[in-house]
């Protein structure tokens, strides 16, 4: 097993065990903090997998985002020490089968099948090259979509505000 | 990365959709019903990324597929939180079983 190998398996575990600790510490706190240590995972396989522009957004927006915002939003609504209540024993274990059974049945569809090999020259990853293709209007330039979430995300913000703002009563 | 082979990756980006998944049916907590969902959205940024490096490593679509999901988790959280915290001005718990006005 080569170096490369081993460290996809150290970042899986990463992955997993973050994830999983996410999703069933008592503790909200503790439970954003495991939800981090994953996020950070998945940006190393991108950088596992030569990707580095996404690894870095990867970075910026969730690791130093969107976690922040989601710490933030603990600490403004609930005390960060309190352990959370436990979900009901039927509750667990109904979720556990359902889970178990669609991990099982994806991952019997998955292992068993090929996937043809690529025999094309790999392109260049670089951001120049995302750029490029991101503003062409050309057949698969992505100008559109690119366009279509910028006035998503002014929606988003907008909307954002809207809901935030105190609504002054009509007395004063 | 060639000696790890394509269903590795795609193991574990489906264990981390089911893990997701078991968080969104046992937490009742917003918060972490958020978190959830954002193990679930990366579960899926995994695949579309696993999948053009392996199988199209010729082309970019992957990645900007993973950029407008990783843009559209962004604006989904940012809206969530405003709405948690308008909630919480309001019920004073973030709870899902406090929220229920509008369930019938």
């Amino acid at each position: 097993m080569s170096a490369s190998a081993i460290f996809f398996y150290i970042l899986s575990i990463c992955i997993l065990g973050g994830g999983l600790l996410a999703v069933t510490s008592k503790k909200i706190f503790r439970s954003a903090i495991w939800l981090l240590f994953s996020l950070i995972g998945i940006a190393g396989l991108y950088f596992w997998m030569q990707m580095e522009f996404i690894a870095a957004v990867q970075i910026i927006v969730y690791v130093g985002g969107i976690v922040v915002l989601i710490i933030f939003s603990i600490f403004l609504t609930q005390q960060s020490g309190k352990q959370m209540a436990k979900p009901s024993a039927g509750r667990i274990v109904f979720s556990l089968l359902a889970v178990c059974i669609g991990f099982a049945l994806t991952y019997s569809l998955l292992r068993p099948y090929v996937f043809p090999t690529s025999s094309m020259a790999p392109v260049d990853m670089s951001v120049r090259n995302i750029g490029n293709q991101m503003l062409s209007t050309t057949e698969y330039g992505y100008a559109l979509p690119l366009e279509v979430v910028s006035v998503l995300l002014l929606a988003a913000m907008i909307g954002c505000i809207v809901i935030a703002m105190k609504i002054k009563t009509q007395g004063k | 990365m060639n000696e790890v082979p394509l269903n590795h990756v795609l193991f574990v980006s489906t264990a981390l959709f089911f893990i997701g998944m078991y968080g969104l049916f046992t937490r009742r907590n917003m918060i972490t019903m958020l978190m959830s969902v954002e193990l679930i959205l990366n579960s899926v940024n995994i695949n579309f990324v696993a999948f053009n490096k392996y199988l199209y490593p010729d082309k970019l679509d992957g990645v900007f597929f993973s950029i407008f999901i990783i843009t559209i988790a962004a604006a989904e959280a940012a809206v969530a939180i405003a709405i948690i915290i308008n909630l919480y001005r309001s019920h004073h718990s973030i709870d899902v079983k406090d929220a229920e006005e509008m369930r019938f």
